[in-house]
C-alpha cells in the first residue's frame, strides 16, 4: 500500500515537472486548485481578525518611531518631487521635439489587476505566491506583479481565478534594472546565500554607484522584443558597493523595498494592448 | 479502520492542509514556519498506524500540492513517508519510549526538512542550503514541538486511539 503511494507520488511528480502549466496534468492541477480555492478562502477569511488583531498590536510599538522617520521622509520627499515635476515636464517637451520612440513603461502602459494573496510559500524551499487571479481575468504567465512598495516577481503559472508567482528573491529570476541616479545598468538577481538580498550584477567598474542610490527596473524594445519587465518599477535600494582587482563587475547588494514574506495584496500588470 | 472514522480522520487533514497553506505558512518565528499538517500527520500515524498515516499523508499532501500550485506529488511524498515511519515507531518501539510525540516530532520535522531539500535540489530548484537546512529548519523544530501537544490531543479526541497494534516481529539472535 504504501509502496503503491510512493510511486504513485513519484509519478505525479514526474508528469507535474515535465509537463508544467500546458500539459494535461496541468489541467488537472488548475481544476484541483480552483475547486479546494473557496475552501483556502474560507479559512483565511475565519483567521483574518486574529491576523488583523495580531498586526495592529505590532504596529503599536513601532509606531512612535515609524511616525518620526516618516515625517523626515515626507519632507524630503516633498522637496524632490518639486524638482521630478519639472524634470518630467522638460522631458515631455524634449519627447515631444525630438519625436522619440520608447518601450512599455510602468504605469502608463499597463494596468493593474488587484489581487489578494491567497498562499504564501509553505516551506523554505519555495520563492512563490499564489495570487487570487487567473486566466479568468486575463494573466498569462510572464506578467509582471509589483506591489505598492516595488516589484514582486513575475507570473510563472496561471489557473482559471489563481495565479502563481515566482518572487525577486527566487534565484532563477533576473530582471535588467539601472541605477535612478546615474543610469549604472546591472541585473538585479537573487544574492546566493542569502534569505531576500539582491544584488545588482554585471555593473561595469567605471560606473558610479552609491550607497542608497534607487534601483529600478530598465526595461528595453529592441527588434520587436521587450524586457518582462516594463522600466520604472521600484526594486530596492543599494546597501553596499565593492570592487576587487580581479572582479570584472562590481559587487553592488540592493535591498528589496518589498518585504516578500509579508504580501497580502499585489497588482498583476496586465498590457494595455492586450485585449480585455 | 471504520468509514465514518476514516472520514473523520480524512476531515482532520484536510482542515489542517487548508489551515497550513492559507495561515500558519505566513507565520516566521525567528525565520522558522509551523508545520501544522506535518505535525497532524505524526499524529495520525501514532495514534492510528502506518498504513493510515501513509495514506492520509499523501492526501494531506496532495491538498497543499493543489493549494500553492506546487509540483504535485512533491509534498505528498514527503508526508506519505513521514506517516508511515510515524506509524511503524507507534507500531514497534514507541510503546517503551518516555514522550513518543516529542521525539517523533523532532526526527520527523527535521528528516522531513532535508528530504524536501534533497527532492526540490534534485529538481533544480534554487534554494539556499544555509537558509533551508540550519536558519529555519531549527525553529521549525521547537515551533513544531510547542504545537505537537495541542494538534495531538485534537486529533486524539476526534480520531481516537487504535487500541490494538500488531506486534513487531521478534528476532532472536543466535551466537
Amino acid at each position: 500500500m504504501v509502496g503503491i503511494l510512493v510511486v504513485l507520488a513519484l509519478m505525479l511528480i514526474s508528469l507535474s515537472f515535465r509537463s508544467g502549466s500546458d500539459g494535461s496534468l496541468g489541467g488537472i492541477h488548475a481544476a484541483g486548485a480552483t475547486v479546494l480555492r473557496p475552501f483556502a478562502v474560507g479559512v483565511e477569511r475565519v483567521a483574518q481578525p486574529f491576523r488583523d488583531a495580531y498586526n495592529w498590536v505590532d504596529s503599536l510599538f513601532a509606531a512612535r518611531s515609524e511616525a518620526e522617520r516618516l515625517r523626515q521622509e515626507v519632507e524630503d520627499l516633498r522637496q524632490r518631487a518639486i524638482q521630478n515635476e519639472f524634470a518630467r515636464q522638460q522631458n515631455l517637451t524634449l519627447r515631444a521635439l525630438l519625436e522619440y520612440r520608447d518601450g512599455p513603461s510602468f504605469p502608463g502602459d499597463f494596468h493593474g489587476l488587484p489581487a489578494e494573496v491567497t498562499t504564501r510559500p509553505t516551506g523554505a524551499f519555495t520563492q512563490a505566491v499564489v495570487v487570487a487571479v487567473g486566466s479568468d481575468d486575463g494573466v498569462r504567465v510572464n506578467d509582471p506583479v509589483v506591489a505598492p512598495e516595488g516589484l514582486v516577481g513575475i507570473v510563472t503559472r496561471v489557473a482559471p481565478g489563481l495565479s502563481r508567482v515566482q518572487l525577486l528573491s527566487d534565484q532563477q529570476l533576473a530582471v535588467p534594472s539601472l541605477d535612478l541616479r546615474t543610469s549604472a545598468s546591472g541585473i538585479v538577481r537573487h544574492a546566493r546565500g542569502t534569505r531576500e538580498t539582491l544584488v545588482l550584477d554585471r555593473v561595469r567598474k567605471e560606473d558610479r554607484v552609491r550607497v542608497g542610490d534607487e534601483i529600478v527596473t530598465a526595461g528595453w524594445a529592441a527588434s520587436g522584443f521587450s524586457s518582462l519587465y516594463p522600466k520604472g518599477i521600484p526594486v530596492g535600494a543599494v546597501t553596499s558597493v565593492g570592487q576587487t582587482d580581479t572582479d570584472l563587475y562590481q559587487q553592488v547588494q540592493v535591498d528589496p523595498y518589498v518585504d516578500f514574506g509579508a504580501l497580502d495584496a499585489v497588482l498583476v500588470l496586465i498590457p494595455e494592448t492586450r485585449p480585455r | 479502520m471504520t468509514a465514518g472514522l476514516a472520514l473523520r480522520a480524512a476531515a482532520v487533514v484536510f482542515v489542517a492542509a487548508l489551515f497550513q497553506a492559507a495561515i500558519f505558512s505566513s507565520f516566521s518565528i525567528y525565520a522558522g514556519t509551523p508545520d501544522v499538517l506535518l505535525v497532524t500527520v505524526i499524529s495520525l500515524g501514532l495514534l492510528r498506524g502506518s498504513v493510515p498515516g501513509a495514506v492520509l499523508g499523501f492526501a494531506g499532501g496532495l491538498v497543499v500540492d493543489l493549494l500553492t500550485l506546487e509540483t504535485l506529488g512533491l509534498t505528498s511524498l514527503v508526508l506519505t513517508l513521514v506517516g508511515f515511519w510515524a506509524g511503524r515507531y507507534a507500531e514497534t518501539t514507541a510503546r517503551g519510549r518516555l514522550m513518543p510525540l516529542f521525539l517523533a516530532v523532532g526526527v520527523m520535522t527535521v528528516l522531513a526538512g532535508f528530504f524536501a531539500f534533497a527532492l526540490h535540489y534534485m529538481l533544480g530548484d534554487s534554494v539556499v542550503v544555509r537558509h533551508a537546512l540550519f536558519t529555519t529548519l531549527w525553529p521549525a523544530v521547537l515551533l513544531n514541538l510547542i504545537v505537537a501537544v495541542p494538534v495531538h490531543a485534537l486529533v486524539r479526541t476526534l480520531v481516537g486511539k487504535r487500541t490494538t497494534f500488531q506486534p513487531a516481529g521478534q528476532v532472536e539472535l543466535v551466537a
